[in-house]
């Protein structure tokens, strides 16, 4: 007589794994480089990575992004490094490409003023579902362009490009390396009107009609490059997030700091203070959880003396706060122990949807790593990329 | 009139080293290279009419401005200076 075999401890935690796995979101890293854009595809446990590339291979690729309406449409903001900046668009998760008809462009500059030419695409942003077709692309020098048609043409954002302060809240040109840039260009999801952007330099700007206008949102944000070390305008936000369940919860890593704002109040709260102070609160990256507007992580790089921007004393790490900045926790196991000097810019530090979240960090070094439990543990990826200017973790269908 | 392309320009062009374009200036001759390659005009000429930094126009090998003017059988050529690593 045949028995029926009982489920052990261990079939069950397999099939409660793979329950477990089905339900798991598919996750594309969107990696930008300096010589081209890679795509790496997970497998439904993250433990297995598919590259996809080189896309655009030789040309500089600043940012990569899906479009989370359709989840099959890509923009990538590229500049072949003799050749002037432009979009691509692929409507087949990157199998084929379409250039921008018209791509961001300053209108052309009237007697006496600044003739100003588009130098790259830094940062694209889709609008809401609400917005079809809507994204909006910010530019070096830091300027705001607007798409309606899905990323074929372009038009500025003449409130922002035309705003009379413009030049006074950010030099058109400041001589940073890769040149002044608008970045974080953030739509609150309950109302498309409703934006922020923030400038390095020039500091955070908020609009409530869909780019017509714009005030300073800087209130007790330092700049201790400046004579007056708190002004109006004229910080230094390397990177700025909004979190897309509680909307009014910013969150920013400065040049001076590590700040959170909850709106409407106007006045940011230096969270970085609650870091440990060997380790200070200067970075480019910070990173939201998706479902916890109290979880964040930073990556701190060494902002003493000329401001080497490494990974502090060659030992990098993760911090992470799960109380909105209160108190943070150091993740460094699986990351190198010494002698790693890591520098990972502001757009190459991100996040995914599923759960655990995982976390993602690319190199100027080129290399590509990722934690599968929220930053607990670290693996690599891949490493001998090219300079890594941007990851984005997409979800898709 | 033949035009020599850059090697960093021949993705628009199909990969051809030599096309065709007419015009009575350099810009006509852009304007006009632009309509048979969508988007090749603003890779050379910036929207401020500016040649980018890192092109050169040279027409029978004298280096040349938007305004040139250019005859039939001018020998035209659009090089790309490469720098950086």
């Amino acid at each position: 007589m045949a028995t029926r075999r009982r489920p052990t401890s261990r079939t069950g935690d397999r099939a409660s794994r793979a329950r477990r796995l089905a339900t798991q979101p598919r996750i594309v890293l969107l990696v930008a480089t300096r010589k081209g854009a890679f795509f790496y595809h997970a497998n439904a446990a993250r433990t297995r990575w598919r590259v996809d590339g080189p896309h655009f291979f030789g040309q500089i690729v600043n940012h990569v992004m899906l479009d989370p309406r359709d989840r099959r449409t890509l923009l990538a903001a590229v500049r072949p490094g003799q050749l002037g900046p432009t979009i691509y668009r692929s409507v087949d998760l990157g199998a084929s490409w379409q250039e921008a008809k018209q791509p961001p462009a300053f209108h052309k500059a009237r007697e006496g003023e600044l003739a100003l030419a588009v130098n790259y695409t830094f940062h694209l942003t889709p609008g809401l579902a609400s917005e079809p077709g809507v994204w909006y692309g910010a530019v070096s020098p830091p300027a705001l362009f607007r798409s309606a048609d899905g990323g074929v043409t372009w038009d500025g954002v003449d409130g922002w490009n035309e705003h009379p302060m413009r030049f006074k809240w950010c030099l058109p040109e400041d001589q940073t390396p890769d040149g002044s840039i608008l970045h974080s260009v953030l739509v609150d999801p309950r109302d498309p009107a409703h934006l922020y952007v923030a400038a390095s330099s020039g500091g955070s700007f908020e609009s409530t009609d869909r780019g017509a206008s714009w005030r300073p949102l800087n209130e007790a944000v330092e700049a201790n490059f400046s004579p007056d070390s708190y002004p109006e305008y004229g910080q230094d936000p390397h990177c700025m997030a909004l979190h897309p369940l509680r909307p009014d919860r910013l969150y920013q890593q400065n040049h001076c700091g590590i700040y959170r704002l909850d709106r409407p109040a106007t006045r940011w709260e230096r969270i970085g203070r609650n870091m440990p102070a060997q380790i200070g609160d200067i970075g480019f990256g910070i990173v939201l959880h998706p479902r916890d507007p109290d979880t964040a992580w930073v990556f701190p790089m060494d902002g003493t003396s000329v401001w080497p921007r490494t990974s502090i004393d060659g030992k990098p790490a993760l911090y992470c706060t799960r109380d909105a900045g209160a108190s943070w926790q150091r993740h460094d196991k699986g990351l190198p122990r010494e002698q790693a000097w890591y520098t990972v810019k502001r757009q190459a530090f991100c996040a995914d949807e599923a759960d655990p979240v995982g976390i993602y960090f690319g190199t100027t070094g080129g290399e590509l790593w990722m934690s599968p439990n929220e930053g607990r543990s670290f693996r690599q990826i891949a490493g001998h990329l090219p300079h890594v200017y941007a990851v984005v973790a997409a979800t898709l269908p | 009139m033949r035009i020599a392309v850059a090697s960093a320009l021949r993705s628009y062009t199909g990969n051809r080293e030599h096309v065709a374009a007419s015009g009575a200036t350099v810009g006509e001759l852009l304007d006009s290279l632009d309509a048979s390659y969508p988007g090749i005009r603003f890779r050379i000429v910036d929207e401020q009419e500016r040649i980018r930094v890192h092109i050169r126009i040279f027409v029978n090998r004298e280096l040349a401005d938007l305004r040139r003017r250019v005859a039939e059988d001018d020998d035209v050529q659009i090089l790309c200076a490469l720098s950086g690593g």
